[in-house]
C-alpha cells in the first residue's frame, strides 16, 4: 500500500463522520430556513423563500431576544474569566499540593452531576423560601429570584469548568522563573499579572471564553427554569421547533453568526493560532 | 487555520441546535355548525382480524400496564406506548406515520383533522361510547367536523385560579389579581407558558372590554388579538415565571416564589399541602378535553378500534380520569363506586353549568369560528408568533 492509500484509510472514518453525519445534516436543517411552513396544518413544505428571514427581522421580538441572549453570554464569560484567573494563579502558584488536588476536584465536581440536575439545584436555591435566602436572609440581603441575573449565575456554575481548567493548566504551565525575574525587576504582583500572566495565558482564556459564550448562546433550560420571565434565543427556536421548524431553523442562524463573528474576531489576535 | 475556524463554527451551531427542545400544549372548543375543508379519508365500514399490535402516542398517565395489560390479554394486540409531552409533539409524532392512535387536545386535533392525518371514527363500531359520555363533550368542534366524528372523548378539565391561602387570605372572585397592574399580588403571579394562553387573556377581556366585541377566545380578529397581548405585556411586567413544566410550577407555588397563577387541579392535589386552594373565577377559564383519534393510515385499525372502545368504557375510563386527575368522559364511572362518585364531584364531572363557563382549547384558524364572516381571525402561527413578543 502506498502512503497515499494508507492515509486515505485513515481519514476515511473521520471524514465520513465529520462530512457525512455532522456537517450534511447541518446543512440540511439550514436548508429549511428557506422552506415554508403551512399555517393551518403546520406541515412543512419544501420550497424557496426568505419570509422567515423578513419575519426574523420584522418581529422586534427576535432582536432584543438575540440582543438579551448575546449580553447573557458575555456576562457569562467575563463572570467565568474573572472567577477562573485569580484561582487558577492560586492553585498553580500558591496552594499547597494538596490543597490544589482538592480545588481541582472541586471544580470539575460539577462535571459529574447531570445537567437537568445541576439546573434544578440552582432553582431550588434561587426560591424565595430557598437556600439563598434562608442563608443571607438574616444579613438583609434578598436574592435575585428568578430573573436574568439567576441565569447568568446558573449558566457561569454549569460552564466555569471550560474556562477553569485550560486557564489554570496554562498557568500551571508558566515558568516560575517569569514571575522571578518580574519580581526581581521591581514588579507587584497585580502588575506581574498583568504584564506576564494575562498576555501568556490569554490563548487559554479565548479557548474557554469559546466554550462559556457558545453554550450560553444555545441555553434555553436555564431560562426556563430559573429565568423567571426571561426569553433567549433557545427558547424560541424550541416554541418554534415542532409548529414552525423553518423559522427555528432560520432563527438558529443567529446564534452562528454571533459566533463566527467572535471566532473571526479573536482570530485577528492571533490567539488561535497559538491553541 | 481557516478549517479549524469552519469545525468550530460547525460544533457549535450543532451544540446550539442540540440544545433546543420542546415545550407548550393546548386545546379547544367552540360553537357548531362550521363548516372546514378536510381531506377526503374513508371511515372504517366493519372490524376484521385483530393485528398483532397497536402504537399508541399518548399524554402521561393515559397508558398504563394497569389497563393495557388486560387489553392485550383479551383482544391479543399488544400495546406500545410513545408518551409526548406538547400537542405541537403529538402532531409531528403522528405525521411520521408510525402510530394508529393520539391521545388529541383540541388545540391538535384540528391541525391533525385538517392536515389529513386522521381518519373518521365509526361510532357504530364503538359500543362503549354511548349515552353515558357527558353532554358537553358530545360533538364539539374539536373532535367532529361538518358532521362527522373524528375523536372519542377521555377526559377533560379546566385551568384554574390556584393561590396560596397564607398569603391570599380572601377567596379571589376574578382573575384580576393575575391581570391587573394593582394587583397586591404583584411579582408572584405564575402563567402558562405557551400561545395558546392569548386565550386566557382573552377570556379575561370578553368580561372586562366588552366593546373589544370578543364572543370567542379562540377567534380573535387582529385588533383583538392586539388588545390580548397588550393584557399579556402588561401581566408581563407583576409576573414571577412562566410554566410549561408542571414540575416548575409546582416548586414554584411551595417554593413562595409564586402566590397565585394558573393552574390544573392535579397539579394543586400534588403539592399535599391543604393551604393551596383553586377557585374558578366568575370570568370563567381556558380548559382542555382530550378525544382519541385513529391515524389515517393505521397499520392496526382493528386493534385501534378495540382500544378506543375498551378505554371507553366506565371502568378504563375512569380509571385514566383519576390516574391523570381530570373529569371522565364516560359518567357511568361516577355510579361505580363512591371513590369514584367522590372524584367525579371533585373534578365537576357531570356538572354542565361548571363547564359551560369553561372554553377548551381550540387551534385559532382564520376561518372565524365565532360565525363571524366579515372579518379574517388569526391562526395559530400568528399567535406563536405574537407570543414571542409577550415576554421580549
Amino acid at each position: 500500500m502506498n502512503r497515499r492509500a494508507q492515509l486515505s484509510a485513515l481519514l476515511a472514518l473521520p471524514m465520513l463522520w465529520l462530512i457525512g453525519i455532522y456537517i450534511f445534516s447541518l446543512v440540511m436543517l439550514l436548508v429549511t430556513a428557506f422552506w415554508v411552513t403551512d399555517p393551518f396544518t403546520s406541515k412543512v413544505k419544501p420550497g424557496f423563500t426568505l419570509r422567515n428571514f423578513e419575519q426574523i427581522i420584522a418581529n422586534p421580538a427576535y432582536a432584543t431576544t438575540s440582543l438579551r441572549t448575546l449580553g447573557i453570554a458575555l456576562a457569562v464569560t467575563v463572570l467565568s474569566i474573572l472567577i477562573s484567573v485569580p484561582l487558577g494563579i492560586f492553585m498553580a502558584k500558591v496552594a499547597s499540593p494538596k490543597l490544589r488536588a482538592i480545588l481541582a476536584v472541586a471544580i470539575t465536581l460539577p462535571l459529574w452531576a447531570g445537567y437537568l440536575v445541576k439546573i434544578l439545584a440552582m432553582r431550588i436555591t434561587f426560591t424565595e423560601e430557598g437556600f439563598f435566602n434562608s442563608m443571607l436572609g438574616p444579613l438583609g440581603i434578598s436574592g435575585p429570584g428568578f430573573s436574568i441575573v439567576t441565569v447568568v449565575l446558573t449558566l457561569t456554575y454549569l460552564w466555569l469548568p471550560y474556562m477553569a481548567v485550560p486557564v489554570y493548566t496554562a498557568i500551571r504551565q508558566l515558568p516560575p522563573n517569569l514571575f522571578d525575574a518580574s519580581s526581581d525587576l521591581g514588579a507587584g504582583a497585580g502588575f506581574t499579572i498583568r504584564t506576564v500572566v494575562l498576555p501568556l495565558i490569554k490563548p487559554a482564556i479565548i479557548a474557554g471564553s469559546i466554550f462559556t459564550f457558545s453554550l450560553s448562546l444555545g441555553d434555553y433550560i436555564a431560562a426556563k427554569f430559573v429565568g423567571g420571565s426571561t426569553q433567549m434565543i433557545g427558547s424560541i427556536i424550541a416554541s418554534n421547533i415542532n409548529l414552525n421548524p423553518p423559522i427555528a431553523a432560520a432563527f438558529s442562524l443567529v446564534p452562528i453568526a454571533f459566533v463566527v463573528i467572535y471566532l473571526v474576531s479573536v482570530q485577528r489576535t492571533g490567539a488561535l493560532e497559538r491553541m | 487555520m481557516r478549517s479549524k475556524i469552519m469545525t468550530g463554527a460547525a460544533f457549535i451551531a450543532v451544540a446550539a441546535l442540540a440544545l433546543t427542545g420542546c415545550s407548550a400544549e393546548a386545546d379547544s372548543t367552540a360553537t357548531g355548525g362550521l363548516s372546514i375543508d378536510v381531506p377526503d379519508i374513508p371511515m372504517l365500514e366493519e372490524l376484521g382480524e385483530m393485528e398483532s399490535e397497536v402504537n399508541i402516542v399518548a399524554w402521561s398517565g393515559f397508558v398504563e400496564p394497569a389497563w393495557s395489560d388486560e387489553f392485550t390479554e383479551e383482544t391479543g394486540c399488544t400495546v406500545n406506548r410513545r408518551v409526548a409531552g406538547t400537542s405541537d409533539e403529538m402532531v409531528q409524532l403522528m405525521r411520521t406515520g408510525d402510530y394508529d392512535i393520539v391521545s388529541a387536545s383540541g388545540d391538535a386535533s384540528l391541525r391533525l383533522i385538517a392536515g389529513g392525518d386522521v381518519q373518521p371514527i365509526n361510532l357504530d363500531l364503538v359500543p362503549n361510547f354511548g349515552d353515558d359520555i357527558v353532554e358537553g363533550m358530545k360533538g364539539q368542534i374539536y373532535d367532529t367536523i361538518n358532521g362527522q366524528s373524528y375523536g372519542v372523548p377521555i377526559g377533560r378539565g379546566a385551568n384554574i385560579l390556584q393561590y396560596n391561602s397564607d398569603v391570599v387570605t380572601e377567596e379571589p372572585t376574578s382573575w384580576d389579581v393575575a391581570w391587573e397592574l394593582d394587583s397586591p399580588y404583584a411579582g408572584e403571579i405564575i402563567a402558562y407558558d405557551a400561545p395558546i394562553y392569548i386565550a386566557d387573556a382573552a377570556v379575561y377581556l370578553m368580561a372586562h372590554e366588552p366593546d373589544l366585541g370578543i364572543t370567542n377566545p379562540y377567534a380573535l380578529d387582529q385588533e383583538q388579538l392586539d388588545a390580548a397581548i397588550d393584557l399579556l405585556k402588561q401581566q408581563n411586567t407583576i409576573v414571577s415565571e412562566y410554566w410549561a413544566d408542571p414540575a416548575a410550577q409546582i416548586t414554584s407555588f411551595a417554593g413562595g416564589t409564586t402566590s397565585l397563577g394558573t393552574s390544573w387541579e392535579i397539579l394543586r392535589k400534588l403539592t399535599d399541602d391543604d393551604k393551596f386552594k383553586s377557585v374558578l373565577p366568575e370570568e370563567g377559564s381556558t380548559g382542555w378535553s382530550d378525544a382519541w383519534m385513529i391515524a389515517a393510515e393505521s397499520e392496526s385499525p382493528n386493534c385501534a378500534y378495540a382500544w378506543v372502545d375498551y378505554t371507553s368504557s366506565a371502568e378504563v375510563n375512569g380509571a385514566i380520569a383519576t390516574n391523570f386527575g381530570m373529569a371522565p368522559a364516560n359518567a357511568a364511572f361516577c355510579d361505580t363506586s363512591d371513590e369514584a362518585a367522590a372524584h367525579c364531584e371533585y373534578f365537576n364531572a357531570t356538572d354542565e353549568e361548571y363547564f359551560s363557563n369553561v372554553w377548551f382549547w381550540t387551534t385559532p384558524i382564520e376561518q372565524c369560528i365565532d360565525g363571524r364572516t366579515d372579518v379574517t381571525c388569526t391562526n395559530f402561527q400568528q399567535w406563536t408568533d405574537a407570543w414571542l413578543s409577550v415576554k421580549s
